[in-house]
C-alpha cells in the first residue's frame, strides 16, 4: 500500500472573519508532487503552514511522513524541508553560514554541517558566492540559497510556497530543474503556485484551491478534459476576410465561433484533431483568405481555472498578499468579470 | 551537475529535546547573532558611544556642580561610575527588542519554526549574544573610566563580583526587551519602545545624585528601584563612596536585592517572552 506523506482532513482555519482554510482535504502519495493552484488568498500558504507546523488550525487534522502534525509536531519538523515565498535567510550571515547554522539546528554536528553545506552551494552553483554575505546575493541566488537550506537533511517530504514567485524565467528554469531532480531522486513534495504552467510542468496531480476549498483534483490532463475540447484558432490578415472565414470554418466547427475583429481572431471548438486542423488550412485557403496565424489549441489550465473558478489566477498581484489572508477571499470573487477579458486576451 | 544527492530519504535525526538540546540551539543562535554584530559593527560602535559620552560628559561637564556629601569634586567621578555601568547594561534592552522585532517581521524566523529545534532557543541565543555584547561594552567603559580617573578599591574579587551583578542586571533586562520586540513588531517602535521608559527608570534612582536630595514621595520609589539596588551594591563592592548614608532596607543589603530583583525579572520576563513566541504560531 502506497502511504500518503501528506495527508490532511477537513483543515479550518479563520482569521477574524475570514475563513482562509474552510475544510481542506489533500492527500498526497509518497514520492509524488501535488501542485496546489490558486489565486492569492485562496488558502495556500495557510495551507502550507499549518502542514509545517507553523500554524495551528481551528479544527481538522494532518499527517505529514505518517506523523500527526498537531500531536507531534517537533517529529514532523525533523522529517520536512520549507521553503516559501521569501527568501528566509539571514542576510547577514554568507551563504556557507546560512546553511551550516541550518545544519546545526537541524542537530548535526558542525563538521557534518559545514560538509553539507559546502555540497548544496556546489550543488546551487552558489560556491563562489559562499563566503559573501547573503544581502549581496541577487533575488535567484537568495531563492536558491533558501531552497538549499530546506534540502540540509535531505528531508522525505518538502514543501515548496511559491518557490518562483518574482523570479526571471532563466531562473524559474533553473529552479524548476532542480525540483524535478528532487522528485526524481523519490522526494515527495507540495508544491504552490499562481503560474499554471509551473503545475503543468512539475505536479502530477494538481489541487485547484478557491476561497478555502479544494474545488477540483486530478491531473492536469482530467482538469483539461474536465472541461473539454480543442479548437482551432485563426488569425486572419485583413479584418475584411473574417466573415468568409467564419464561413468556411462553419462545417468543422461543434459549436459556436468566436470573433475578435481588434485581433481579427476566430476560435472555434472542433474535434478530430491534426487532421481538422489541415482540412481547415485547405477550406480557407480555397477561399482566398489569407492566414496570419492558425493553431490547434487544447485547453490550458488557465481555461480550467476560468472555468472552475470564474476567475483567472491573478499572478500579477503583489505576492505578499497571500501572507495577510485578511480580505483577499472577498476581493478575488469581484474580479471576474475583468479577469474574462484578461484571459481572452492571452488565448 | 554533480553526483550529490539532494534528498531521499535520510533517517530521520534524533531530536535533542530538554536542556541540553535547547542550550545547544541557543548556542548555535547566538553565535549567528554575534556574527551579525560583526558584520554590522555600527551597532556596537553606537552601543558604545552613548555610555562613553555619559561618562565624558558627566566626569568634565556636570561633575563639577554636583557635590557628593562628604567628598571632593573627584568623589563624584567614582560615585558616578557604578550608575553608568548600570545604566550601559540595562540599555542592553534596546538591542534585545530591536533585534527581536526586526526577525519576526523577516522570513527567518518562519524556517526557525519550521525546524526541530527548542522553540526558546531563538529568545535564549538572541539574549546571550546581546549579553556578549553588553560584556563588551562594560569592558570598553571600564578602561574609559579607568583613564578618566575611577578606581575600584576593594580587589579583584570584589570588582568582578560587581560586574557579575551588572551583566546579571543586563540579561534580566534584555528579556523585557524580548518582550517588547515581540509585542511590537517592528523595529524602528521597538528601539524607542526599548529606550523611553529606562530614562524614568534609571533616573529616579541613585545613579547620578543621591536618593537624599528627591523629594520625600520619591525616594522610597528610588530606594525600592531594581537599579539603585545593583548601583548601590556595586558602589559597594568597588569600594566607591555611596553619599550619604541611605538606611532604607534595599540599600542596606543592596547585593542581595540586586541578585533577588534580576533573578525575579528574569524570569517574569523570561516566561512571557516565551509564552508569547510559542502563541505566535498559533
Amino acid at each position: 500500500m502506497s502511504e500518503a506523506a501528506i495527508s490532511a482532513e477537513g483543515l479550518v482555519r479563520t482569521f477574524g472573519d475570514v475563513r482562509a482554510l474552510d475544510g481542506v482535504d489533500l492527500d498526497v502519495p509518497e514520492g509524488t508532487v501535488l501542485g496546489l493552484l490558486g489565486p492569492n488568498g485562496a488558502g495556500k500558504t495557510t495551507t502550507v503552514r499549518v502542514l509545517t507546523t507553523l500554524l495551528r488550525p481551528d479544527s481538522g487534522r494532518a499527517t505529514v511522513a505518517g506523523v500527526d502534525v498537531l500531536k507531534h509536531p517537533d517529529k514532523v519538523r525533523s522529517l520536512i524541508g520549507l521553503s516559501g515565498q521569501y527568501a528566509a535567510v539571514d542576510e547577514y550571515l554568507t551563504g556557507q553560514e546560512n546553511l551550516q547554522m541550518v545544519g546545526e539546528l537541524y542537530q548535526m554536528s558542525a563538521r557534518e554541517a559545514k560538509a553539507r553545506a559546502k555540497e548544496l552551494l556546489e550543488w546551487f552553483n552558489l560556491t563562489d558566492a559562499a563566503g559573501r554575505i547573503a544581502k549581496t546575493y541577487s533575488g535567484g541566488m537568495r531563492r536558491r540559497l533558501d531552497l538549499a537550506a530546506a534540502l540540509v537533511v535531505r528531508p522525505p517530504v518538502m514543501f515548496l510556497d511559491e518557490p518562483t514567485t518574482g523570479l526571471d524565467p532563466r531562473n524559474r528554469m533553473a529552479l524548476w530543474e532542480v525540483i524535478e531532480q528532487l522528485v526524481a531522486e523519490g522526494t515527495t513534495l507540495l508544491l504552490t503556485t499562481q503560474y499554471l504552467e509551473e503545475a503543468d510542468r512539475l505536479a502530477h496531480d494538481i489541487a485547484v484551491v478557491d476561497h478555502g476549498r479544494v474545488i477540483a483534483r486530478g491531473t492536469a490532463d482530467q482538469l483539461k478534459a474536465q472541461i473539454g475540447g480543442e479548437r482551432v484558432e485563426v488569425v486572419v490578415t485583413d479584418p475584411s476576410m473574417l466573415a468568409t472565414a467564419v464561413d468556411a470554418l462553419a462545417p468543422y466547427a461543434i459549436g459556436e465561433p468566436t470573433v475578435e475583429p481588434h485581433t481579427r481572431r476566430i476560435t472555434v471548438p472542433v474535434t478530430g484533431g491534426a487532421r481538422v486542423l489541415a482540412d481547415v488550412i485547405r477550406e480557407l485557403d480555397a477561399n482566398d483568405v489569407l492566414i496570419h496565424d492558425i493553431g490547434l489549441r487544447r485547453p490550458t489550465l488557465d481555461d480550467v481555472f476560468l472555468s472552475l473558478t470564474g476567475h483567472v489566477t491573478e499572478s500579477d498581484e503583489d505576492k505578499d498578499d497571500e501572507g495577510a489572508p485578511d480580505g483577499q477571499g472577498a476581493k478575488s470573487r469581484t474580479d471576474s468579470s475583468s479577469d474574462a477579458n484578461r484571459k481572452k486576451a492571452r488565448v | 551537475m554533480t553526483a550529490t544527492t539532494l534528498t531521499t530519504g535520510a533517517a530521520p535525526r534524533q531530536i535533542r529535546g530538554g536542556v541540553i538540546g535547547m542550550l545547544r540551539d541557543s548556542w548555535v543562535v547566538a553565535k549567528r547573532n554575534l556574527r551579525r554584530m560583526t558584520r554590522i559593527p555600527e551597532i556596537v560602535v553606537f552601543g558604545l558611544m552613548q555610555p562613553v559620552m555619559f561618562v565624558l560628559l558627566f566626569t568634565y561637564v556636570m561633575g563639577g556642580a554636583i557635590q557628593v556629601p562628604g567628598g571632593d569634586q573627584n568623589a563624584y567621578k567614582q560615585y558616578l561610575m557604578a550608575g553608568i555601568f548600570a545604566q550601559t547594561v540595562t540599555f542592553a534592552v534596546a538591542g534585545a527588542s530591536a533585534g527581536i522585532a526586526e526577525d519576526m517581521t523577516k522570513g527567518l524566523v518562519d524556517r526557525f519554526r519550521s525546524l526541530p529545534m527548542a522553540r526558546s532557543s531563538v529568545l535564549v541565543g538572541r539574549t546571550v549574544a546581546d549579553l556578549v555584547q553588553t560584556a563588551f561594552t562594560v569592558l570598553v567603559l571600564a578602561i574609559v573610566a579607568f583613564i578618566v580617573g575611577w578606581r575600584f578599591n576593594n580587589g579583584i574579587l570584589k570588582a568582578l563580583a560587581a560586574f557579575g551583578l551588572l551583566l546579571l542586571l543586563g540579561y534580566a533586562f534584555s528579556w523585557i526587551g524580548a518582550l517588547i520586540g515581540l509585542s511590537v513588531r517592528s523595529p524602528e517602535a521597538a528601539t524607542s519602545a526599548g529606550l523611553i521608559w529606562l530614562f524614568p527608570l534609571t533616573f529616579v534612582s541613585n545613579a547620578f545624585v543621591p536618593v537624599s536630595s528627591m523629594p520625600s514621595w520619591l525616594q522610597p520609589i528610588a530606594n525600592w528601584n531594581p537599579f539603585s539596588a545593583t548601583v548601590q551594591a556595586c558602589r559597594e563592592l568597588f569600594g566607591n563612596p555611596t553619599g550619604v548614608p541611605n538606611h532604607s532596607w534595599p540599600m542596606e543589603h543592596a547585593v542581595w536585592v540586586s541578585i533577588g530583583w534580576s533573578l525575579l525579572i528574569l524570569a517574569v520576563f523570561s516566561y512571557l517572552s516565551v509564552r508569547k513566541y510559542r502563541s505566535a504560531t498559533a
